[in-house]
């Protein structure tokens, strides 16, 4: 299986290649190592950048296939899923990994069917075995996980951002470019607009090393400044829980959890969150979990690495001080 | 103007999953089962585009066991006007790509405009099912949609798509494939006419043979269910909140190295 | 004999839980403690057509039969009481005998907007001084024309300021004794209705409960329900349906009070390990149990033979008597279960304990249900 390990590019739309992207690559070097084989990347853009070329071989990308072409933005499935697998057939990588963001859950679904083989989406570790690979994905809202192999190549995976460590970079390492021909189908979809949220100054939820949620225990819309304000010191993204969201304190998606969004951060910080099931399973494999509520039978101590038993209203503005007299040092 | 709305029946959230005696499965013993609930936004939107179109049908579709039929009973509660189910042994250990071949082809006989399906479905998480039927049908599709509006002469929907860090508005020229997010609509409960009335609407049993679908064998399989591996055991910092407080932050910053 | 629900029974049950546990609690303390009615809620009642469950589609119920009305009703009193009775009521004593005794003009006009939701009905049938005694009778409804005269007071009528018109029964023929009572359909509104005063409760505190005064209440003839003479036999049905209603409600109470309990039971420590884990709980929780499941088959057993079509009066009297009395006995101790938490109004047991009181009191006492059930082991009447 001395095959290629192809990541695809998750960019900024700028040409600007994404953290999620080094994670990608980090784990297919670390496949790669232990099967023989080697890692490229692809990159199909409208513009891709030369400093973004750059980037992906100190990733760890031995190979750039770059599809450029104004034709691929905006994102639409239909047009790059016959691009990527009329490269795929030319190829025949032997995996194609693909990020958890918007436009490559649905590439990679798409991709799947049209090359005839198996996906594991959101896939959060994998194991060489016997020449094949196994990926683990966690299944039932997170209470379970599941362990699933291909029957034949390409192994096509999405990988859930946060969870995989990208390498140390090699600086200096240049990638091989190619720029192959392939066909780019007209899309029958037509973009109207792009709505961006309102910049909050936090970093975005899915992509962000810290997270700081509030649930029912913050009483109210307004509370939620407390936890901005802590957010800014740390540079963290504030999520809710579904109580908040579904009370309308907080827009659905900032929701993290089963309906929601699914978030690996380094550090997860829940305040006034009881932590059900469903909470759960959009945090759970965050490294770092804390927890600050009044009731010491909340279920969320159970996972929490640290807790705190406590009124938020109290615990949180002192955390904001103690952080803030740690990081002006 | 016809849709149709696939949907699949999962274990309730709040159920305990076991895993089943072969280490690949659940144990179904004791389960609640439900209408998927991202499922459930796709109902009630196709719901409302007939309403609001005031003609159309509804037609809702599910893969799975008998018991699959409940859920499908649900949905014709809700107010669905008829239902398939694709409800043959073959699909026993049907893969993401089995179950979307096969809804495709029903999809493919039925010849709606619209499909709706949910953005996954709360058991296995895999949400590719919607896409790749999307490509199976050859057709256009959106997922994570949060709005929707059909245009007014039927021949395209404008969408906005759930992104990073915004929404992506799109007009798609009909018939295509939506996948609902949460926020798109507050599903409604059938009420006790639409439950009483359900028995009387059309459940199809369709078998794989009937869609011109032979054996094909999986392209992924499970190799073990297993339990998530315990967390370490965590520490409560009691004390006053300000020394509480002060310990934590040392204990992130030196120990965990989180910050 | 079959202990199975219909898939219909069942998915009613579920519509009725989860409709209850997302709509209701959240608002069930708060309107307890404020005794505000709650229309919001009662209009998704009637929107999902909870008020007129065994009425048939064609006067726009839901056509469902007497065991999804016990497991719907046993599910909203699970989480508020109040809502359970505004609903019995409507339904048991309101829509059941228009329904059954209505002619087709009454229920199109006193049936159709009732069993829908957009109205509610109540039923007035005791007065400050007949209440057990319901055969004494001191309203008056005396022929004039093509009118009756209505006279006297009506107490502890359930949703009497909310509902749009009452079965109001009254002495037609004094001499006549209970052979001389007729029921009549009023309006609100009709002059000389008057609605002069709201109880202040112990509990079901969101229903309302009101007295009515009727002066010189002219009430049109083609509003009498069923024959003159035939009032005191309509009351007297509608009351046994009725009492089936007020079985599934301190089912449905007792149950509420004791999913709490075993939540707490799990959760709440002392001596180290869960109070559940203490023999004297567990106990509790398993008499509690099996109170509440033995309540539960009288009640379906009730409700069943009225589906059938059959005798079902004795068995809905033992329900009602065995379901409220078991209400009383389960709230208290879970109450006891949750130790002083019990008694504070944020952990809401305290709440069912003062709602399941009015079950052993309303639509016959349990002493009255006792003279039933003698009087038919007995063969006398």
């Amino acid at each position: 299986m001395a095959g290629a390990f192809w990541c695809i590019v998750e960019d900024d739309r700028a040409g600007r290649p994404k953290k999620v992207t080094a994670e990608l690559l980090g784990e297919a070097t670390r496949l790669a190592r232990q099967s023989g084989g080697h890692v490229e990347a692809v990159w199909l853009a409208d513009k891709a950048s030369e400093d973004g070329l750059k980037q992906l071989g100190e990733w760890g990308a031995v190979r750039v296939w770059l599809l450029e072409d104004a034709a691929l933005a905006p994102f639409r499935s239909e047009v790059w899923t016959p691009a990527v697998a009329e490269l795929a057939g030319k190829e025949a990588p032997q995996a194609i990994f693909g990020a958890v963001t918007s436009r490559q859950r649905e590439l990679l679904a798409r991709l799947a069917a049209r090359l005839g083989v198996g996906l594991a989406a959101d896939s959060v570790a994998f194991r060489v075995e016997d020449g094949k690979l196994i990926a683990t994905r966690p299944v039932y809202a997170g209470k379970l996980l599941s362990k699933i192999t291909w029957a034949k190549p390409p192994w096509l995976a999405t990988l859930r951002p946060n969870v995989f460590k990208a390498e140390e970079p090699k600086a200096g390492a240049v990638p091989a470019v190619e720029r192959p021909s392939v066909a780019i189908v007209p899309s029958r979809m037509t973009l109207v607009e792009r709505k961006e949220e309102v910049a909050t100054g936090l970093p975005e939820l899915t992509e962000a090393d810290v997270v700081v949620s509030g649930g029912r225990g913050l009483k109210g819309p307004e509370n939620f400044v407390i936890l901005e304000e802590l957010a800014k010191v740390i540079g963290a993204a504030v999520g809710a829980s579904r109580a908040a969201v579904d009370a309308g304190w907080r827009p659905h998606r900032f929701q993290i959890g089963q309906t929601g969004r699914t978030i690996s951060p380094k550090l997860y910080m829940g305040f006034g969150i009881s932590g059900a099931i469903q909470h759960l399973a959009g945090m759970r494999t965050s490294k770092i979990i804390v927890a600050v509520n009044k009731d010491p039978e909340a279920p969320i101590f159970k996972i929490a690495d640290y807790g705190i038993v406590g009124d938020l209203f109290e615990v949180a503005p002192l955390l904001t001080q103690e952080f803030k007299r740690l990081l002006e040092k | 103007m016809k849709i149709v709305v696939a949907v699949k029946q999962v274990p309730d959230t709040a159920t305990q999953v076991k895993i089943g005696a072969d280490s690949k499965g659940i144990d179904p013993a004791g389960i609640t089962w439900i209408v998927s609930p991202y499922d459930e936004f796709a109902v009630e939107e196709a719901l409302r585009v007939k309403e609001k179109r005031g003609d159309g049908e509804v037609v809702v579709v599910t893969l799975g066991p008998e018991r699959a039929k409940e859920a499908l009973r649900t949905c014709l509660a809700m107010g669905a006007d008829r239902a398939i189910h694709l409800n043959d042994p073959a699909w026993e250990a049907a893969d993401s790509l089995a179950v979307s071949r096969a809804l495709a082809a029903v999809i493919r006989q039925e010849g709606p405009q619209l499909v709706f399906f949910g953005r996954q479905a709360i058991d296995d998480d895999m949400g590719a099912v919607s896409t790749q039927v999307a490509e199976f049908l050859g057709w256009p599709c959106a997922s994570w949609i949060m709005e929707e509006t059909v245009a007014a002469d039927a021949s395209s929907v404008r969408v906005a798509r759930q992104v990073e860090g915004g929404l992506e508005i799109f007009d798609i020229p009909l018939p295509c494939v939506l996948s609902a997010q949460k926020g798109l609509n507050e599903p409604r409960y059938p009420t006790l006419k639409g439950i009483m009335g359900a028995k009387k609407k059309e459940i199809r049993d369709v078998k794989a043979a009937d869609l011109g679908l032979g054996a094909d064998g999986p392209r992924l399989s499970v190799v073990a269910l297993e339990g998530l591996p315990p967390r370490p055991p965590g520490r409560i910092l009691s004390g006053e909140p300000a020394a509480a407080a002060k310990e934590l932050v040392r204990s992130l910053r030196e120990d965990a190295k989180a910050i | 004999m079959k202990l199975e629900l219909t898939e219909e029974q069942q998915m009613i049950q579920a519509l009725a839980r989860e409709f209850a546990e997302k709509e209701v609690q959240p608002v069930a303390g708060r309107l307890d403690q404020e005794a505000r009615f709650p229309h919001e809620t009662v209009k998704r009642m009637g929107e999902l057509g909870f008020l007129g469950i065994a009425v048939p589609e064609a006067y726009g119920g839901a056509g469902a039969d007497p065991v999804a009305y016990v497991l719907a009703l046993e599910e909203i009193a699970k989480v508020c009481a109040s809502h359970a009775v505004i609903m019995s009521v409507n339904n048991s004593l309101y829509c059941d005998p228009v329904l059954k005794y209505g002619t087709e003009d009454q229920r199109r006009k006193f049936l159709t907007p009732f069993a829908s939701g957009q109205k509610i009905g109540c039923f007035a049938l005791t007065e400050p001084q007949a209440g057990s005694d319901a055969s004494n009778q001191h309203t008056l409804a005396v022929p004039d024309g093509s009118r009756y005269v209505l006279n006297g007071r009506k107490a502890f009528v359930t949703n009497g300021r909310e509902a749009a018109a009452a079965l109001v029964v009254a002495q037609t023929d004094a001499a006549k004794g209970r052979h001389g009572i007729s029921a009549f359909l009023v309006e609100k509104g009709t002059p000389g209705f008057l609605v002069p005063k709201v109880e202040d409760k112990l509990g079901i505190r969101a229903s309302d409960t009101a007295e009515f005064v009727f002066e010189d209440c002219r009430v049109p003839a083609e509003n009498r329900l069923g024959s003159e003479g035939m009032g005191f036999k309509i009351a007297m049905s509608s009351l046994d349906g009725g009492r089936i209603g007020i079985a599934a409600q301190a089912l449905g109470i007792a149950a509420g009070a004791f999913e709490r309990s075993v939540a707490y039971a799990k959760e709440r420590k002392a001596f180290g390990v869960p109070i559940g884990q203490h023999q004297m709980v567990q106990w509790m929780l398993a008499d509690m149990a099996t109170a509440i499941d033995a309540a539960r088959l009288l009640v379906w057993r009730a409700a069943t033979l009225k589906g059938a079509g059959q005798p079902f009066g004795v068995e809905a009297s033992m329900a009602k008597l065995f379901a409220s009395e078991m209400a009383m006995k389960v709230t208290t101790d879970a109450i006891q279960v949750h130790g002083g938490y019990g008694y504070i109004k944020e952990f809401q047991v305290e709440r069912y304990f003062r709602d399941a009181k009015i079950t052993q009191i309303y639509e016959g006492t349990s002493q009255i249900q006792k003279l039933v059930i003698a009087r038919h082991l007995l063969g006398t009447q």
